[in-house]
């Protein structure tokens, strides 16, 4: 006897039958996934969890406070940075300014939605003089220039921080909260690819539009849209940052990982370079080397497809030690 | 996972079931038992192995595995698409070293590459890929720069909600971690098309919730409240809903062992 399965098999014959059971179908999708876990006998006193869980006051996933809390960070940084955007007078078209105007908005919804997820157990709010974006006058983000190189960096870091924290114990753990963390890191992607653009399009002497369908000859690919190995095109201005933004994280011991015991080998939880081409492995298996030897379809890809191809995550040290560059007191991430 | 009644000192079937319905209101129950060849046949496929083999159906199969499938169908959809651009009008008509010629060339790597990997990487779990997808496409849809970054557009942005949308059920952490290098290299491919065809709407409110969204709830929906700027993410069946239009008879997936 299996509870899900009947509901299944029902759904099939009336595909609104959770609404009609209850209108508050997420009950019966969360005790789908769970359902999967338990013994039959046990499943009276799992709905009754549920219920609880799912009616409760206190939203789920508090396990996963100091995650939570350090990804809020990042978005403050982001928010701070792009209502910075304004200190640049000269150099962006309407279109850039009204990208970065729609990406700082989705930046202080997530503050928004995480201090929402985290209620009470949030951080005290930091302000803009938490942060200094000129890393200890290193760059000047009041230049176009910079700081749409800086923009780029700060969005491909976010990128990389999400996806290294979506496989930790207690993200994954709590459904609700590794969907939510999954559907802001790839927001976080589409800004990356656009920044990416617009700096593609300066490259190639467009300063108003990211849209180059016209060839332009030499066209510059530089900066892709996606990450292309270590991506040594990263303007000189973050060089001092790139290496870690693109670089290999810290690939061993559980420390950098904080508590538990997900990362590295075992569980094929990897943080390495940008550039890294074998996919899929842990101690149990060698995974994938992918070259154009792997497969006859990809005898004439180029070298740079295979890294291309996926992302890379880092761990939460790598990121905090990247992101206090631009912390005034060089310890806010930590 | 056994389906199967427990033995021994278990409790009895009649046990079992008499706390299993109590969520349910009974009228409505036998109402929808019903309309399948009744009750007792219901049961009976509430007590089946597994759900799957829907006659000329592709089913994925379950737990990782079924993720990884999925994944594999997904990325052949893909794929297959990229291929195909390369072939038509719109494609052969771009000027070379064009920027979309450019960028769709990376698509097609990238995707052939996630569709090649997934194969290798499933065989090499010791576990059996899902066969070669047929796909089927309205006519025309290589034929313009509109018809192709617009079926572009619907693939990619498919893929980044299916993937998200598949995280909760991936029980390795190393899947997990697979499946998030991939996704956002498919959000970026989805920014860059759809700034192509409508500059600025690489985070648009179809597929991220901004302003307005009738789907409130995160919990109940995998969507970010409005305003909360979360990717709108989809449930396997509702990826397939999509899915399947491209897919020929015979290719369509079932992806009822995911949950």
């Amino acid at each position: 006897m299996n509870f899900f399965q009947i509901l299944s098999e029902i759904e099939k014959v009336d595909p609104e039958v959770y609404d009609r059971l209850d209108s508050r179908r997420s009950i019966f999708k969360h005790m789908s996934g769970l359902g999967q876990k338990l013994t039959a006998a046990a499943i009276p006193l799992a709905v009754g969890a549920i219920f609880n869980k799912a009616y409760g006051q206190t939203p789920a996933g508090l396990a996963a406070n100091d995650v939570l809390n350090f990804a809020l960070k990042l978005e403050y940084l982001e928010m701070f940075f792009y209502q910075q955007r304004t200190l640049v007078t000269s150099g962006f078209s309407s279109t850039t300014r009204d990208a970065l105007a729609l990406i700082g908005t989705d930046e202080t919804n997530h503050v928004s939605f995480l201090r929402g997820v985290l209620g009470t157990a949030a951080i005290t709010a930091p302000t803009l003089a938490t942060f200094d974006f000129t890393a200890k006058g290193a760059f000047n983000p009041a230049d176009a220039t910079t700081y749409l190189a800086l923009a780029q960096a700060l969005e491909d870091t976010g990128v990389r921080a999400y996806k290294g924290a979506a496989p930790l114990t207690n993200v994954m753990a709590n459904k609700t909260v590794l969907t939510a963390a999954l559907n802001i890191h790839s927001v976080e992607a589409r800004h990356a690819s656009h920044i990416r653009a617009i700096r593609r399009a300066a490259a190639n002497g467009s300063a108003t539009s990211v849209m180059q369908g016209v060839p332009v000859a030499p066209y510059s690919l530089a900066p892709k849209s996606w990450v292309s190995g270590t991506d040594s095109t990263t303007p000189v201005t973050t060089r001092a940052t790139a290496a870690n933004v693109y670089g290999s994280g810290i690939d061993t011991g559980a420390a950098t990982y904080g508590a538990g015991t997900n990362q590295g080998p075992a569980a094929g939880v990897y943080f390495r370079a940008e550039s890294n081409v074998t996919q899929g492995d842990s101690t149990a298996s060698a995974g994938v080397a992918l070259s154009a030897s792997t497969s006859s379809t990809f005898a004439n890809f180029p070298a740079a497809a295979f890294s291309e191809a996926f992302d890379e995550g880092l761990d939460v040290t790598t990121v905090a030690s990247i992101a206090n560059n631009f912390s005034v007191s060089g310890t806010y991430f930590n | 996972m056994s389906h199967n009644l427990p033995t021994g000192a278990e409790p009895t079937a009649a046990d079992l079931d008499r706390p299993l319905y109590t969520p349910i209101k009974r009228r409505s129950f036998f109402m929808y038992a019903g309309a399948t060849a009744g009750a007792t046949a219901l049961v009976l496929a509430g007590c089946g192995k597994d759900d799957n083999n829907s006659p000329g159906m592709v089913n994925v199969g379950m737990g990782d595995v079924g993720v990884l499938n999925y994944a594999y169908a997904l990325e052949q959809l893909e794929a297959d698409f990229y291929t195909q651009v390369r072939t038509g009008s719109y494609y052969m008509g771009l000027a070379a070293g064009s920027a979309e010629k450019l960028i769709l060339d990376d698509l097609y790597y990238h995707e052939v590459i996630h569709r090649d990997f997934f194969k290798a990487a499933i065989t090499g779990a010791g576990a059996t890929p899902i066969k070669a997808l047929q796909t089927v496409y309205p006519s025309g849809t290589f034929s313009s720069k509109n018809s192709v970054l617009t079926a572009a557009k619907a693939f990619e942005d498919l893929g980044v909600s299916a993937y998200n949308g598949a995280g909760q059920y991936i029980s390795s952490p190393g899947y997990l971690y697979l499946a998030g290098k991939i996704v956002s290299v498919e959000a970026r491919h989805a920014a860059i098309i759809r700034d192509l065809l409508l500059e600025n709407s690489f985070v648009a409110n179809d597929v991220v919730s901004l302003t307005s969204d009738n789907n409130s709830s995160l919990a109940t929906n995998n969507v970010g409240k409005a305003g909360s700027s979360l990717e709108k993410s989809k449930t396997p069946s509702e990826v397939v809903a999509i899915a399947n239009t491209y897919l020929a008879d015979g290719s369509k997936l079932d992806v009822s062992g995911i949950r």
